[in-house]
């Protein structure tokens, strides 16, 4: 059944929000990425069987007409966040989280909570704090603090279907948009104030409006999911979870700019987003959401969903239309913005996939509500992932403006084992480590660069004291040495060298003008490079430089990694003081270097021993020590 | 429209590059990766100039001359501070990568600054990646060698690193490469280049050789000209010019 205009897209929905409203109980399994490594499907599959045979009114689509009587819904959602503890069943209206669901875990679900209407204390979260079970995602430390707009419906709407997203008020945006004249939609967008989510933080109003006022015949709407950021998987899960919001996103702005043909460019590692999409671009145009006359209106619009290059330069955007063109993804050297010359050379917009999905809420609820959260020259809220030595990892968005003390030490609950906050990273590879004296800084766009880092597209690698900040930056200088496109001398040679020379300090050969010259050489990329890429390569060695710069003198000028990570100049010895001779390092060190008895303090056997670390990481007692 | 470059009004049409205003009016900026042939990249960094304009309120920018279209009033500065600066690093750079080549030394020297500061690499190559040869081999028409990789590891080779079967051996790539990197030997009768082997075409004229018999072949094919125009060699064929308006004349 297609929807030929806004009053059918209405009364579909009014149906299915009928059909909603009778769902007594709607148990939503993540499929996130994660969540579906770790068995989810299965859990689901098992959940509907178990379901049945317990003789409940099971249905797992929405169904307008309802042949059951108070339904248990059973979806498979987008990703739900805390993909460190999945699979997730998530079951409301009593808000209950069920982690790290195993199938033989289905049982107890369906017989006590789903027909019991009980709680099955030991899937509930436990807290790692204080140990105590906690019930639903109002309690949990992780979803507080939380605002969602970009992944509303990431981990709510059923991924794979049209009619969830239409009950959860999906498309209602856009035929509110069509109503409106393209320049209002345009009006409204630059007065939200959203900034591009994909890296760069450009008002995304402002790029729309350049591409109207751009001279000619033809304009492209192109939608970034190449996300090649390492650890980032924010685009990802919006692109899996939430396909429809994406879309939906993409028609407004094909509208507003006039614009006919669209593309969705998605990393090339991302199977399941591109089935996802794939099907739901294949709905829509069943449904009259894409293709001609769209909702009615005279908008004829068509989106193809291309596979990414493979390469994390194939993100930048003269890299990406060259790859969609069929070329090889390098970026082009130009000075057109490609919102005058882009895709064939024609006025291209290009949005990230995030900067997309913001896009329905401010057209719904109005410029106004997105600037009322945020910070003044960064409105709205912004999707990140939280990874690294924190205790819970997984998919957050928060409010622009909220501190790095809170995603870090709030939702992130510090650092694992209680050890000291070093770092976190922000921006992606590209981009760099703030410590201590920034954690209540801010986090958008403004406040990120000032400090010498910047908001990327959204990863967050918490640090705790044990990483090095040279290693560190060398080992992003190294990804990024292996992703440069090698076509211009400063980011192909210059990213080169300094790597070059973090490897030299970080084996103890540092001189002391080392870091005179990082600096100089560091500074010239940036402004020499062609494209984004290398302006941005030397970020990880820069800011660690700038912030941690103690850190870098200790490596030259003691010949020593406080850090006790780069092994060339570093040495593990035992505290005889701290070490209750419990043997665990012993059986932990691969290459058999230490000695000891139990109940005796154990020795480290310098010759033996590769600096590997493990001892230090298993000793309970922080006997282990560097110098 | 008119435009400024290191302190002189010059004037510029609507279109045309930074560097062709500049060589138009023998202002030296120096290049690698350009050829008034071929389209540009941007690739070896060296021609960068800084801009600025009246109207931009102070703001001013690095950009490569080749690339950077010229507009009323743009003020361009060819070897400012920081003209030096980003030149003198991009091409301290290129030494550390091609020691052994002299014309990148000269370049060096002549920006005034010569240290060799970064870790030199020396596998004897002189290839700067400004890929002219690619992009000269494209116009021939032939496709024969392209860019391998990515990042520092990134090569000019023939596909799959073997003979490259599109090449007709006509030594356009080598005539273009600004550091000599590209070798072709060349006998009296052989041409050997990228590990391929051509025999000469030998001059009806006077027996100097005058293309390879593959290149001969493709021209024949590809373009509209008479099949002995390529059997002989430009000075016998002035010669038989001449001898023609001899005759005609008397
Ligand atoms: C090396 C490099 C990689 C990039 N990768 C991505 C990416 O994976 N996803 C993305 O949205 N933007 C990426 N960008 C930024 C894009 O060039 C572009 O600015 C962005 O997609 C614009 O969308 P936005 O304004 O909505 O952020 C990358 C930029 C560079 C220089
Ligand atoms: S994959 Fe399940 S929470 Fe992310
Ligand atoms: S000549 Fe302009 S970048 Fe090489």
């Amino acid at each position: 059944m297609g929807i030929a205009n806004r009053k059918e897209l209405e009364a579909r929905r009014k149906a299915l929000h009928k059909a909603n409203e009778n769902v007594k109980t709607h148990v939503r399994v993540c499929s996130g990425t994660g969540c579906a490594a770790l068995g989810a499907f299965e859990v689901y599959d098992a959940l509907v069987k178990e379901s049945k045979k317990a003789g409940l009114p099971v249905q797992v689509e929405l169904e307008p007409c309802g042949k059951e009587k108070d339904p248990l819904f059973v979806s498979l959602t987008g990703c739900q966040g805390f993909c460190q503890i999945g699979p997730l069943v998530h079951i409301l209206p009593d808000d209950i989280l069920y982690t790290g669901v195993k199938v033989s875990a289905v049982k107890d679900i369906v017989e006590k909570t789903l027909a019991g209407g009980q709680v099955v204390e030991k899937l509930l979260y436990k807290n790692p704090e204080d140990k105590k079970r906690l019930k639903g995602r109002a309690d949990i430390p992780f979803y507080k603090g939380q605002e969602l707009v970009a992944l509303e419906g990431c981990g709510s709407v059923a991924a794979d279907s049209l009619d969830s997203y239409v009950a959860s008020g999906g498309f209602s945006s856009l035929a509110k948009a069509l109503k409106m004249d393209p320049d209002q939609v345009i009006s409204e967008v630059e007065k939200s104030g959203l900034r591009g989510r994909g890296g760069g933080g450009f008002p995304t109003g402002r790029k729309w409006r350049s591409c109207v006022s751009a001279e000619g015949d033809e304009r492209f709407v192109i939608c970034n999911g190449d996300e090649g950021d390492p650890g980032a998987f924010m685009d990802c899960c919006i692109m899996e979870g939430d396909p429809y919001r994406v879309i939906e996103g993409m028609i407004i702005c094909a509208h507003a700019v006039g614009s006919s043909t669209g593309f969705i460019y998605v990393r090339h590692e991302y199977p399941r987003a591109v089935e996802r999409l794939s099907l739901a671009v294949k709905t829509c145009e069943e449904n009259g959401l894409l293709g001609k006359k769209i909702l009615g209106s005279d908008l004829d619009f068509d989106i193809s969903v291309a596979r990414g290059g493979g390469a994390f330069v194939c993100g930048e955007s003269t890299a990406l239309m060259r790859s969609i063109e069929g070329s090889v993804g390098e970026p082009r050297a130009k000075y057109v913005r490609s919102v005058q010359r882009g895709f064939r050379d024609k006025p291209t917009v290009l949005n990230n996939v995030e900067t997309f999905a913001c896009v329905p809420s401010i057209i719904n609820e109005g410029s106004d509500w997105f600037t009322s959260r945020g910070t003044e020259k960064s409105p709205g809220t912004k999707a990140f992932c939280l990874v690294g030595k924190v205790v819970n990892t997984g998919l957050i968005e928060v409010p622009m403006g909220t501190s790095l003390r809170d995603v870090v030490f709030g939702m992130g609950g510090g650092i694992i084992d209680g050890r000291p906050f070093k770092a976190v990273q922000t921006g992606g590879p590209s981009g760099g480590c703030l410590g201590e004296d920034h954690l209540d800084l801010p986090v958008d766009f403004d406040a990120l660069a000032k400090a010498g880092s910047m908001m990327g597209s959204g990863g967050m690698i918490v640090m705790d004291d044990r990483t090095c900040m040279v290693d560190v930056a060398k080992y992003f200088l190294k990804f990024l040495m292996e992703e440069s496109c090698g076509k211009c001398v400063p980011c192909r040679e210059g990213v080169y060298q300094l790597h070059a020379m973090l490897d030299k300090l970080s084996r103890g050969e540092g001189e002391p003008q080392d870091l005179e010259k990082i600096q100089r050489l560091g500074k010239e990329i940036q402004v020499s490079s062609l494209c984004g890429l290398g302006k941005s390569a030397p970020n990880p060695v820069l800011s660690t430089l700038k912030n941690f710069r103690e850190e870098y003198e200790a490596h030259v000028n003691d010949k020593r990694c406080p850090a006790g990570v780069c092994r060339d100049i570093t040495t593990f010895t035992i505290d005889p003081d701290k070490c209750t001779g419990c043997l665990v390092c012993k059986k932990a060190c691969p290459p058999d270097a230490i000695s000891g008895e139990k109940k005796q303090v154990h020795i480290i056997d310098q010759d033996k021993c590769t600096q590997c670390g493990a001892c230090r990481l298993v000793c309970k007692f922080d006997a282990v020590v560097t110098n | 429209m008119y435009i400024y470059i290191d302190g002189k009004k010059i004037s510029a049409k609507d279109g045309e590059s930074i560097l062709e205003v500049a060589n138009r009016n023998e202002i030296y900026i120096p290049t690698l990766c350009h050829h008034e042939a071929l389209d540009d990249v941007g690739a070896c960094r060296v021609c960068m100039v800084e801009i600025t304009h009246k109207d931009w309120g102070g703001w001013r920018n690095l950009v490569t001359a080749c690339l950077y279209p010229v507009e009323e009033g743009l003020v361009i500065s060819t070897s400012s501070e920081a003209v030096r600066r980003s030149r003198g690093t991009t091409l301290d750079l290129l030494m550390a990568r091609c020691p052994t080549s002299d014309v990148i030394r000269w370049m060096a020297e002549e920006n005034g600054e010569i240290s060799v500061r970064y870790e030199q690499i020396d596998d004897g190559s002189k290839c700067i990646m400004c890929s002219l040869c690619v992009r000269a081999c494209e116009r021939m028409g032939c496709n024969a060698i392209g860019t391998v990789g990515r990042g520092h590891d990134k090569k000019i080779a023939p596909p799959f690193f073997e003979n490259p079967e599109n090449c007709i051996g006509c030594g356009a790539c080598a005539a273009i490469c600004p550091t000599g990197h590209i070798e072709v030997n060349d006998t009296r009768t052989t041409r050997e280049i990228w590990d391929k082997k051509f025999n000469f075409v030998a001059c009806e004229g006077c027996g100097e050789p005058v293309l390879t018999e593959e290149y001969r072949d493709y021209a024949i094919a590809n373009r509209d000209l008479p099949a002995d125009y390529y059997t002989t060699c430009s000075a016998c064929k002035k010669k038989k010019l001449a001898s023609h308006f001899d005759k005609v004349g008397s």
